[in-house]
Order: structure tokens, then sequence, then C-alpha cells
């Protein structure tokens, strides 16, 4: 069995007084894609800084790849690529220099640091870029910059603090089209987001944090499918369709002018209750993580 | 407290504000050159009109070490605090740069020993202009470039101390005219410190480094006038020395979190 590429145990990050991650413990594999979620302030940049080495563990233990992060942050920054959260990209240089003043710090020889960067410019569709300076970039591009920056040392790790975030659907789409084929050639990949629906779809597995302590973990679909139904139904909020309700002892929920019904049997559901009264609207979805959270937390992630 | 060591990737660093520097020569070239342009015309031959010879030295020959001092501490010392505040927190650079193998310490260091080559840019720049005019010896002057090392190191600390302890880019104003400028003025410079009180005289050459750097620079183009070059040079090393490691140390501070 290979060892671990992450190892946290009982990891806890204060700030002063404040905990901003509370004793919270995980392991990530070879190859895997590993989400780690939640709302705004629950504490994925401290995790992912700490990961990275460029914020001191308060206690608890991180191991990244097979190395304690207190013992070893050259080591490990040299074999790991990091996308932080807020843009870092070198004003004062051109798209090209980003990538070949970065590798320097690598100790990756010119020739080489230059032919790497015209293949990740390459690779993400930056090349009509190459010379311009990052000003003129738009938010997916430099986005995308950032992620070929963090990948000029080949590292056998890369994180990525909310690498999609503040980006329109489009430029996300696109990187994750690109993070997809990164996955495919067997990178491990840590990555945080607060959009479910993104991770439900691109992680093998994941952590969804609240308020620093680690709420739910898993794949995507046995977190859903330990705690919910397969199907969701929404009906608008009406009283004939309350009283049916009632009448049949469905338990439902209620959201403002929706009511929600889960059932691992949606097609039987849709024909009795059309057949017992006629609700104004009715949508039949799969559950979601964003579901999971609301009921466990009785808030929504994204607000 | 735990140091990281400091390797050669200080020179990555250093490498990284060299790049940018060289890719707008044009424009970095032109301060110190107009600067000293215009000091020495304004002063020299300006206000120097004016003034007798100090201590048998004509007035241009005086002020001109000064304006190379003045050059030292401007080029490197501006470059940490505004340059370097720039960097650290507006364009994060110092946190892409920590995310390599690049440690903190590394990043420090790289930021001074870069204030330190500018300040040996801005002397090679201002000499010939001095030269042109006629106001210093050389060979002997060309020793400005070491010591223009020397002084940019200093200063550049200074100012990454001043970087580490700034809450905005605002309150950087404060150390400028609260010490630097009153420094320009009570150093040597455009008047001898001779001609102030005796306690003044000791507090300059206890406390202010401009006062040795000018002194230091003084003894190199007029060799005439070197009463505490030795003692000069001794406070400016040891007085680096110990503000570099203050500036890592609340550079840590600031940035370890
Ligand atoms: N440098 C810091 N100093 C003090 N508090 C911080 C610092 N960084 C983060 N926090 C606090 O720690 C908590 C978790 O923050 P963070 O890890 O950034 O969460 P997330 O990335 O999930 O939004 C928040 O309450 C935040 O305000
Ligand atoms: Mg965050």
């Amino acid at each position: 069995m290979t060892s671990p590429v992450i190892l946290a145990d009982g990891l806890v990050k204060r700030y002063g007084n404040l905990v901003a991650v509370d004793s919270v413990s995980f392991r990530v594999d070879e190859g895997e894609v590993f989400g780690i979620l939640g709302p705004n302030g629950a504490g994925k940049t401290s995790i992912i800084r700490m990961i990275s080495c460029t914020s001191p563990v308060t206690s608890g233990r991180l191991e990244v790849l097979g190395l304690p992060v207190d013992g070893f942050p050259r080591d490990i920054k040299a074999r790991i690529g990091v996308v932080s959260q807020e843009n870092n990209l070198d004003p004062d240089l051109s798209v090209y220099e980003n990538l070949t003043v970065f590798a320097r710090f690598f100790e990756i020889n010119r020739a080489e640091a230059s032919r790497r960067a015209d293949e990740l410019i390459g690779f993400f569709g930056l090349s009509e870029k190459r010379d311009t300076v990052i000003e003129s970039l738009s938010g997916g591009m430099k986005r995308r910059l950032t992620i070929a920056r963090a990948l000029i040392n080949r590292p056998s790790l890369v994180i990525l603090d909310e690498p999609t975030t503040g980006l329109d659907p489009q430029a996300r789409a696109l990187i994750w089209e690109r993070l997809r084929a990164l996955r495919s050639d067997g990178a491990t990949i840590i990555l945080s987001t607060h959009y479910l629906e993104e991770a439900e779809r691109f992680c093998d597995r994941l952590v969804i944090l609240d308020r620093g302590k680690i709420l739910l973990t898993g794949s995507p679909g046995e977190i859903i499918s330990e705690r919910m139904s397969r199907a969701l139904i929404e009906i608008m909020n009406e009283p004939d369709v309350r009283a049916w309700l009632d009448q049949e002892g469905i338990s439902y929920e209620v959201y403002g002018d929706l009511l929600q019904i889960t059932t691992d049997t949606p097609e039987d559901f849709v024909r009795r209750i059309v057949a017992a009264c006629t609700p104004q609207r009715l949508l039949v979805r799969n559950s979601t993580l964003e579901d999971v959270f609301l009921r466990q937390t009785g808030r929504r992630l994204i607000r | 407290m735990m140091h990281g060591p400091v390797s050669r990737r200080v020179v990555h660093v250093w490498g990284r504000n060299f790049h940018v520097f060289l890719r707008t020569w044009q424009v970095s070239f032109l301060p110190p050159i107009f600067d000293s342009l215009f000091f020495m015309l304004a002063l020299g031959y300006g206000l120097g009109q004016f003034v007798q010879d100090i201590g048998g030295v004509d007035y241009p020959r005086f002020v001109a070490p000064a304006i190379v001092a003045i050059g030292i501490m401007n080029a490197s010392y501006y470059e940490t605090t505004y340059g370097s505040f720039v960097r650290m927190y507006y364009q994060k650079t110092f946190d892409a740069l920590i995310a390599t193998p690049v440690t903190i310490e590394e990043v420090i260091v790289g930021e001074i020993l870069w204030g330190g080559t500018k300040a040996v840019i801005y002397t090679a720049l201002i000499l010939p202009i001095l030269a042109l005019f006629g106001v210093i010896s050389l060979p002997g002057s060309l020793l400005l470039l070491p010591l223009g090392l020397l002084g940019g190191l200093l200063f550049g600390a200074i100012g990454l101390c001043f970087t580490a302890w700034t809450p905005s880019i605002d309150t950087l104003n404060y150390p400028s005219f609260l010490l630097i400028t009153p420094m320009m003025v009570l150093s040597g410079t455009f008047f001898p410190l001779d001609s102030l009180p005796s306690t003044v005289q000791y507090i300059a050459f206890a406390l202010l480094p401009l006062a040795h750097l000018v002194s230091l620079a003084r003894a190199l183009t007029l060799p005439s006038t070197a009463p505490f070059a030795f003692f000069s040079l001794s406070w400016l090393v040891v007085a680096t020395g110990l503000v570099m490691l203050l500036s890592v140390r609340l550079m840590r501070r600031r940035l370890v979190v």
C-alpha cells in the first residue's frame, strides 16, 4: 500500500483566540481529486495554506508527500504546485515571463524553463497572449495562467484554492476542462470551492467543512445516498397540496413558498399527487450535496 | 523561533527585481541622473556662489559626496519601502514566492540585496556627472561603488523594517518625513556638522546612518578630510548587520500567520 499524499490528523489552526480549523482529520491518496468544501470562513484557505507550508500548524499532525510540514517545507514546496485564492501573478511581467521567472525559484534552468513555459502556455490556450502584460488578461485567463504557473515544476500534488470563484460560467467550464485533462494524466489534486455542484461532479472524495469542523466526508455519491433519498421533489406550497401530503402521511419540509419531499420512487409519487390534486408547479431532480448541507445545517451554502 | 536557512535562492529573488528593472531601464535610469544634475547646479553652483569655501574646500566639492550619499540612501530606502510594500501588499509577490522552495528569509534578504544593488547602479550613474563637473577625485572616488553597496544594504534594511511595520502605504510617509528628510539635512550634507552644537554632533554620529555615509563618501572624494573614516565604516557595517536581523524578525512577525 502506498503512503498517503496528504495525511491530516487532529489538525488545528488558531489565529489568536479564533479557532479557524478545529481538529480536522483526513487523508488523500495518490491520483485522487480531493475537495475541501464549505461556506466562506469555514477554514478552507487555512487548511490549504498549512498544506502548502506557508502557514504554520497550530497543533496536530500534517504530512504532505510523506513528509511532516514543519520539518521539510522546502522539500515539500519543491514538489507541489499552489494556486492561491488571491491573484498573485506578477503584474510587472509578461505571461511568458511570469512562468520563466517563477521557474527560477525551483532551480529550473533557462532552456528547460522556456520549453515548459511555452508548453504550458499552449496547454492553457494563452498562446496569443504570450508576450502581453498581465493587466490585459481577462479574469479567466489570469486564473489559467496561475494554474499554468503552478505546474512549472511538474508537481506531484496540485493544490487549488477556489480556482473558479469569481469567474463567469464559460471561464469556469474552461478551467474544469483543463483540470480534467490534468487529472487523467494521474495528478493528485486537492481543491477548495464553495460550488458544491462543481465539486460533486469533479471530486473523487471530499470533506464539507463548517466553522472549522468536518461536517461530512466521503465520495459525493456516498455522502448523498447515506443521508438522503435519491430524488428531491419541489412543489409550490399550497393548502390542497399540504392537505393531501398530511393525509397520506408523507413528510415534507417547508422552504418559503416551496415544499420539499425526498423519495426513492419519484415516478410513483408524481403519479399519485397529480391524480389527487393539481399542484401549480412541480419539479423533480436528483438530490445534491447542497441539499445535504441544507438539511444538515439549516443553512444554504451559497447565499 | 525557527529561522529557515538562507540559500543561494536569494539570487532569484534579487533576479526577479533586476529583471523588472531592466524591462523599464530607460525610465529607471533617469531619476538619479536628473536628481544629481539639479542638486549640483542648484546647490553646488547656485547656492555655492554665496558660500565661502568650507575648511579650504570650495562648496561644489564639499556638496558632491553628499549628493552621492543621498542618492545611495534614496535609491535603496525608497525601493524597500514603497517598492517592497507594493510587491508585498498589493501584488502579493511575497506570497507567490514563499509558495515555492524560497523561504521568507530569502525573500527579505533578496529584497535588501536588490536595494543595495540599486544604490550601486545609482552611484554608477551619478559619478560620471560629478566627474564632468570636476568635483570628485578619480580614481579614488570609484570606491564610492562598494560604499554604495554597503550604504544601500543598510538603508534597504531600514526601509524593510518600516515596510514590515506599516499598516498601509500612507503611513509609510511618516518615517519618510519624520526621519529621512531631517536626516538628509542634519548629516553634514549641505553644511558641515561642526557648525552645530557639539551635543547635536554627538547625537548625529551616534544615530544617523547618513552622517556616516556622508563622512565616508567625503573621505573618498576629498582624501584630505578623513578624520573618522574607520569609525564610520565600522559603524555602518555593524548597523547593517543589526538592522538586517531586525528586518527579518519584523517581517516574519508580519508574514508568518
Ligand atoms: N490571517 C488571519 N488572521 C486572523 N483570522 C484569520 C486569518 N485568516 C483567516 N482568518 C479567519 O479564520 C477563519 C477561516 O478563514 P479561511 O480559512 O480563510 O476560510 P475559507 O477559506 O473557508 O473562507 C475565518 O473566520 C477568518 O476570518
Ligand atoms: Mg478561502
